[in-house]
């Protein structure tokens, strides 16, 4: 069972840190932004599919391969990348801002 | 304990030589696929390998956490990997690569949605989920939440979710095997209950994590010497690989008496999206099942819990998602190698049709068959007995979570209301994994003959509807209540499961009834039954003035520091 979070003295301290306050909104918009960045990616190819399949079934070259492809591949690789870019940056600056936020507030 | 297992290893092995013999008096049968030795031995190896693992695993699964998340100090590369292997079904294997197969880019599309869904977790939930939780994901949406209500909503959605995706499994298992393996369906399904209930009621998390990652290891070296092998047919030449798929298809469009100038077209079809997605909204609707199911599988969910801290967490899903993606690129690549090598040899296929030999379900053989082709016999079996290795990995994962919803959500939380000893708890979800195994062999033997296409898309559509707004709301949303989380996810729920029924897929294939008249014209509810259930929560959680609610509003606060802090989270040591 989870304890009684309320009764957590810690949890005033660290509101009132502005530490946290700066953690909160970076961490956030970063967030936000990057899932609205991958919804618009890939809604935007669904609407493709949708809406306009002549556009991803074009050639590129004088051969075969059609657009479609380096499309999808690049949604395939954008979302590794984009996953990357977050995990990288939240390992590192979040967390040292999240380690400080704690020893500060234990003191 | 020990005797037990010893006991049930021997039942396994008795199994496997039954298994084989009553599979060697179907040689002589015409138009059966022959016993496979090889695959066999192959996946003898397999089965004797992970069965010492699990050996190893239950000497240390000695408490409820121990069953529950192997102790909790896995780490994120080997979580990442385990979590690819929970995740990448014999479905995405070996149907992803038959759809590629049968319409091309079409398979690349389904692909794409079952990937998008990572982001999500790792920007909004993969760290909140870790700092909240403990064993399953009611933990995190009833963090503030009356334990009671919010469990008796969380178990159902759990095992709602886990019944329709262990049935694809088992049907798919038992169908698949019977054409690798050449063993009768009831047999390859009991082997596959047998073997998953055997991994997860000794070895818990611990044996299940150990079979994900080595099927994850087992099943990305796989494909990846088949894509080689299919490009280097082509001198590693993509345009090659794709203008030989054309013309194959092509020519057996021609065969099919379409003139020249048809065939060209529907050969060139391959290259764009086709027939898959048909109106904007059944595609919106799908792309959001896919995308917020995937945030809302209890056994991927469950993961999350297995490592000591947030940033292992987030490194999860970021190993996760690199494999996971790389896989289905390559499976696009193999499904091309299908078109190109399986349906333009006559040792494997009606090259006339362009269609594998063996009769129905046969195209499910395409990625195994391209594993032949490039790589003779002994890659065929060592393929046949992945895709074997596969199955039991998902399911295993599955039944865990199945589990752990019935004997920590509502033993140990509801029933014995929170006062549960380890023991009894470990005891009361072995006697689960039990009564899982047995239900869903059986369920798995009932459903043979079914049409069962649509049953993986209604567990992602369930996920999305009942399971992720809540989830979503309780840990992000200031106001949510109990009341406005247990009604919404139960309207999501009700309305995704409901619109499925009304769907064509269930209304016209499996119900019987005529063409044209399902009630619900789309192929996914999400778009719907996902508003339903957030409106649901939203509008219930606002319209509840109650002190209960008061006090879980005044609890966010608390709750927000800790998800976003990791403070006071329970870590591998606080077990």
């Amino acid at each position: 069972m989870n304890d009684p979070v309320a009764v957590d003295p810690m949890v005033a301290k660290i509101e009132a840190n502005p530490k946290y306050r700066e953690l909160r909104t970076k961490r956030n918009s970063f967030g936000w932004t990057m899932t609205i960045l991958m919804m618009v990616v890939y809604y935007g190819y669904i609407a493709l599919i949708a809406f306009n399949k002549p556009f991803l079934a074009q050639p590129i070259g004088a051969g075969v391969t059609s657009l479609g492809i380096p499309i999808a591949i690049g949604v395939i690789v954008f979302t590794i990348v984009i996953t990357g870019i977050y995990v990288n940056r939240a390992n590192g600056e979040y967390d040292r801002l999240t380690a400080e936020i704690l020893k500060e507030a234990a003191k | 304990m020990k005797n037990l297992l010893q006991f049930l290893t021997a039942m396994a092995v008795l199994l496997g030589a039954a298994a084989a013999q009553a599979a060697g008096g179907e040689l002589g049968q015409v138009d059966k696929q022959p016993t496979n030795w090889v695959a066999i031995s192959m996946f003898g190896i397999f089965v004797v390998g992970t069965l010492f693992i699990t050996k190893w695993a239950a000497s240390k699964t000695k408490s409820a956490a121990d069953f529950y998340i192997g102790g909790g100090g896995i780490t994120g590369f080997q979580n990442g990997l385990a979590i690819a292997g929970d995740y990448m079904s014999a479905a995405s294997f070996l149907g992803i690569s038959a759809a590629v197969m049968a319409s091309g880019y079409d398979g690349l599309i389904f692909s794409i949605g079952f990937l998008v869904g990572w982001p999500v977790i790792t920007f909004l939930m993969a760290e909140r989920l870790r700092n909240l939780g403990k064993f399953t994901f009611a933990d995190v949406a009833g963090y503030r939440f009356q334990q009671a209500p919010i469990r008796i909503f969380a178990a159902p959605g759990t095992l709602v979710v886990v019944a329709f995706y262990l049935i694809a499994q088992m049907v798919g298992a038992g169908a698949l095997i019977k054409l690798l393996f050449g063993l009768d369906y009831w047999l390859a399904v009991v082997i596959v209950g047998g073997l998953m209930m055997i991994y997860v009621l000794f070895g818990g998390m611990t044996a299940t994590t150990w079979v994900q990652i080595i099927k994850a290891v087992l099943l990305l070296s796989g494909v990846t010497f088949m894509a080689i092998m299919v490009m280097a047919q082509f001198g590693f030449s993509f345009e090659a690989l794709f203008a030989k798929g054309v013309q194959v298809k092509t020519q057996l469009a021609i065969n099919g008496g379409k003139t020249s100038e048809e065939a060209a077209k529907i050969g060139f079809a391959i290259m764009g999206p086709g027939g898959f997605v048909k109106d904007p909204i059944s595609a919106i609707s799908f792309g959001m099942a896919l995308m917020f199911g995937t945030a809302g599988l209890p056994h991927i969910l469950m993961r999350f819990f297995t490592v000591p801290d947030a940033k292992q967490a987030r490194k999860s899903v970021f190993w996760a998602t690199t494999w996971i993606g790389y896989f289905y690129m390559l499976i696009f690549i193999i499904g091309f190698g299908a078109i190109t090598l399986v349906l333009t040899n006559p040792e494997y296929a009606d090259t006339a049709k362009g269609i594998i030999k063996g009769g129905g379900g046969s195209a499910n053989m395409a990625a195994v068959l391209v594993a032949k082709a490039v790589g003779g016999n002994v890659f065929f079996g060592f393929i046949s007995a992945v895709a074997f290795a596969t199955i039991l990995a998902v399911v295993a994962g599955l039944t865990l979570s199945g589990a752990s919803a019935v004997s920590h959500d509502l033993y140990a939380t509801v029933i014995k209301k929170g006062n549960a000893d380890s023991a009894s708890e470990l005891k009361v979800s072995r006697l689960t994994t039990l009564a899982l195994g047995v239900v869903a062999v059986a369920l798995g033997i009932a459903f043979e003959k079914q049409n069962i296409a649509f049953m993986v898309s209604l567990a992602f559509a369930i996920a999305a509807s009942a399971n992720f707004p809540v989830l979503f709301m309780s840990v992000l949303w200031k106001d949510c209540t109990t009341k406005g989380a247990v009604i919404g996810g139960f309207l999501g729920l009700i309305s995704s499961v409901g619109l499925t029924v009304l769907s064509p897929a269930v209304w016209e294939a499996v119900l019987g009834n005529r063409a044209g008249s399902a009630p619900f014209p789309y192929s996914s509810p999400a778009l719907f039954s996902v508003t339903i259930g957030f409106v649901g929560v939203w509008l219930f959680s606002i319209l509840d003035r109650s002190p209960q609610a008061a006090i879980e509003r005044g609890l966010f606060k608390a709750q927000q520091v800790r998800s976003e802090t990791g403070l006071g989270a329970s870590g591998a040591s606080g077990h």
